[in-house]
């Protein structure tokens, strides 16, 4: 991330977007039943530069959140502010301005399909006033940029799935926005296409400097581009942080259940069981939980104090150069040397007997 | 045979006479539909320009007016037609009962074809900043062109069919024509020679409405 001025220590405490209380009901469609309370009482920071990944089940009302965002929805309660801006107190005309700072990609692309993959790109851009010739020129950059120069006069019913994305994310940039939101961005593509849009998200972040906000159900997501978490359930932000964090070590259940879809944790009770049945020696776990640890650091400990060990259970995994996971291993020997070389390693990471 | 030679003249007469009411029918009832339908859709709820009030208005107005026979229409509205275009007969009268009848037809076409423009292409434009009007003419009008154009040229199909009943209240063209020369003297060619230059008329309609419309959707 950019070196941070002192001096600018100020402006940039202040987030790029901050949602204070957020409060979305959906009227009741029929009588007797009652409304739909889409999202409750979220408060949630994302600074300049920041990927802040929403991740939650379906219905769980992360696509809301960020269509009030952009003030698709209103807003029943709260303060949604983006760039210092409240959002909800706009009027038509000054809110159709400060949505072309905001980009938006979607899971079915949404792209025009009379027009061409250029004038889909050029389209924001014509809209806001840029001429005829600059607004193609800077479309072209940007198909430039996302590897679709060739595309430019196919219509995007001739277009791969991943391709008409990249063509979605060309148009969400092609306005130059701070921020761009993505609802689902890749749910609807395979996973070799997925991580070639995902790199491409990423370029935004990094070569372009923008702040985003993605929304999706696949773990895989988070863990490649985000910086930032945050935890859906039932309309609220269950939990959020970095995403090392959340990922090491999840508080709430429901992250849990996200993080355990990406890497293996601690064996249960009953899985514990089927281990000890299976392996003899002394069962533990290590848990690499601050990203300072890495397991060669622990099996080299092991080896040095003379400990046969074999790896039954868990996973390690990466989030941004970080590990991060729980190993569970079957130790050999006496007592006494198990215990010392125990901790060593407890030296370096954290070490639980399975119970 | 002799005499549809005989009455060439007034034959012609009313072809043109028939395009001409066909014609101003559609330019009135093309585009008074096409806000109409612009109306019922862009007020629904959920649309760029919700208005509950407006819609069901709209949709009452519609929904009265639409499924009454032509031939009746045609007679209903002409003291409304005295008020407006100064008489209750006669080209300018039928003119006027087409184009309020081909109103309510083509807004019905109109909203339908709308409604076929996926909702998520509409949510990208706001998302963009774009303004309700700027939306309908640049996205709802562009993505739904294709369907819009088969719309028309079955509403010109049906507007040439109301143009026959055109007689009814002294006006002219083919319709009248085969019923005062053909049906009334019981001349059987007569009649057909004006079936015949209505199925060519529908036919070089439909084709040229086919192929525009295929342009527009490039299949
Ligand atoms: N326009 C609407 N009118 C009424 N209820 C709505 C509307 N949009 C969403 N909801 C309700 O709000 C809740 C949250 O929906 P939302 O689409 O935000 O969930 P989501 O987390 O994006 O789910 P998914 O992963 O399936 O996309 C759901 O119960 C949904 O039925
Ligand atoms: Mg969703």
């Amino acid at each position: 991330m950019a070196l941070v001025n002192p001096n600018e220590a100020v402006a940039d405490s202040q987030p790029l977007v901050s949602l204070r209380g957020v409060t979305k009901r959906f009227a009741a469609q029929r009588r007797k039943s009652t409304g739909v309370l889409a999202v409750d009482d979220v408060s949630l920071d994302v600074a300049a530069g920041d990927v802040c990944g929403v991740i939650g089940y379906s219905g769980a009302g992360k696509s809301t959140l960020v269509r009030l965002i952009n003030a698709l929805e209103p807003i029943n309660e709260g303060q949604i502010l983006v760039d210092g801006q409240d959002i909800a107190s706009l009027s038509g005309k000054q809110l159709r301005v400060a949505r072309r700072n905001i980009g938006m990609i979607f899971q079915q692309f949404n792209l025009f399909a009379s027009r061409t993959v250029l004038g889909n790109v050029a389209f924001p851009l014509r809209q806001s006033g840029m001429s005829g010739a600059n607004a193609r020129g800077r479309a072209q950059e940007m198909l430039d940029f996302v590897g679709l120069a060739d595309k430019a006069s196919n219509y995007p019913e001739q277009l791969s799935g991943g391709q008409k994305q990249r063509v979605g994310i060309a148009r969400a940039l092609a306005p130059n926005p701070t921020l761009l939101l993505a609802d689902e961005a890749t749910s609807a593509l395979d996973p070799e296409t997925t991580s070639e849009v995902l790199g491409l998200l990423r370029r935004a972040n990094t070569d372009l400097g923008i702040t985003m906000v993605l929304i999706t159900h696949e773990m895989e997501v988070i863990q490649s581009l985000a910086t930032h978490v945050a935890v859906m359930e039932a309309g609220r932000v269950v939990e959020h942080g970095e995403v090392f964090d959340v990922f090491a070590r999840p508080r709430h259940p429901a992250s849990r259940k996200f993080v355990g879809t990406v890497v293996k944790g601690v064996p249960s009770p009953a899985e514990a069981a089927m281990l000890r049945e299976r392996h003899t020696g002394k069962l533990v776990t290590v848990s690499f939980t601050d990203g300072a640890a890495s397991q060669g650091e622990v099996f080299q400990k092991l080896g040095a104090a003379g400990v046969p060990f074999e790896l039954v259970y868990g996973g390690i995994n990466e989030v941004q150069g970080k590990t991060f996971g729980h190993l569970t291993l079957a130790l050999q020997g006496s007592d006494v040397a198990v215990d010392g070389a125990l901790s060593t390693v407890r030296e370096v990471a954290e070490v639980t007997e399975v119970a | 045979m002799e005499s549809l030679l005989e009455l060439q003249p007034l034959f012609w007469q009313a072809v043109i006479e028939t395009l001409k009411i066909v014609s101003i029918s559609l330019i009135f009832g093309g585009i008074g539909g096409l806000l109409v339908g612009l109306a019922l859709y862009t007020t629904r709820a959920g649309g760029v320009l919700q208005q509950r009030v407006v819609n069901g208005a709209l949709n009452v107005l519609v929904n009265t007016f639409r499924p009454i026979p032509f031939i009746i229409f045609i007679a209903a509205v002409q003291p409304l037609a005295r008020e407006v275009v100064g008489t209750g007969i006669g080209d300018p009268a039928a003119i006027f009962a087409i184009s309020l009848a081909a109103t309510f037809g083509i807004s019905r076409l109109v909203e339908q074809n709308l409604v076929s423009v996926p909702e998520g292409v509409i949510e990208a434009a706001r998302s963009m900043g774009c303004s309700p009007l700027r939306i309908i003419f640049t996205v709802l009008i562009p993505e739904a062109l294709g369907p819009l154009i088969l719309g028309y040229t079955f509403a010109i199909v049906a507007v040439i069919d109301m143009s026959a009943v055109a007689g009814f209240i002294g006006g002219g063209g083919i319709g009248n024509f085969a019923i005062q020369y053909g049906y009334r003297q019981y001349d059987y060619v007569v009649t057909w020679a004006a079936v015949i230059a209505i199925i060519v008329i529908v036919q070089l309609v439909q084709f040229f409405g086919n192929w525009l419309a295929r342009k527009a959707l490039r299949r």
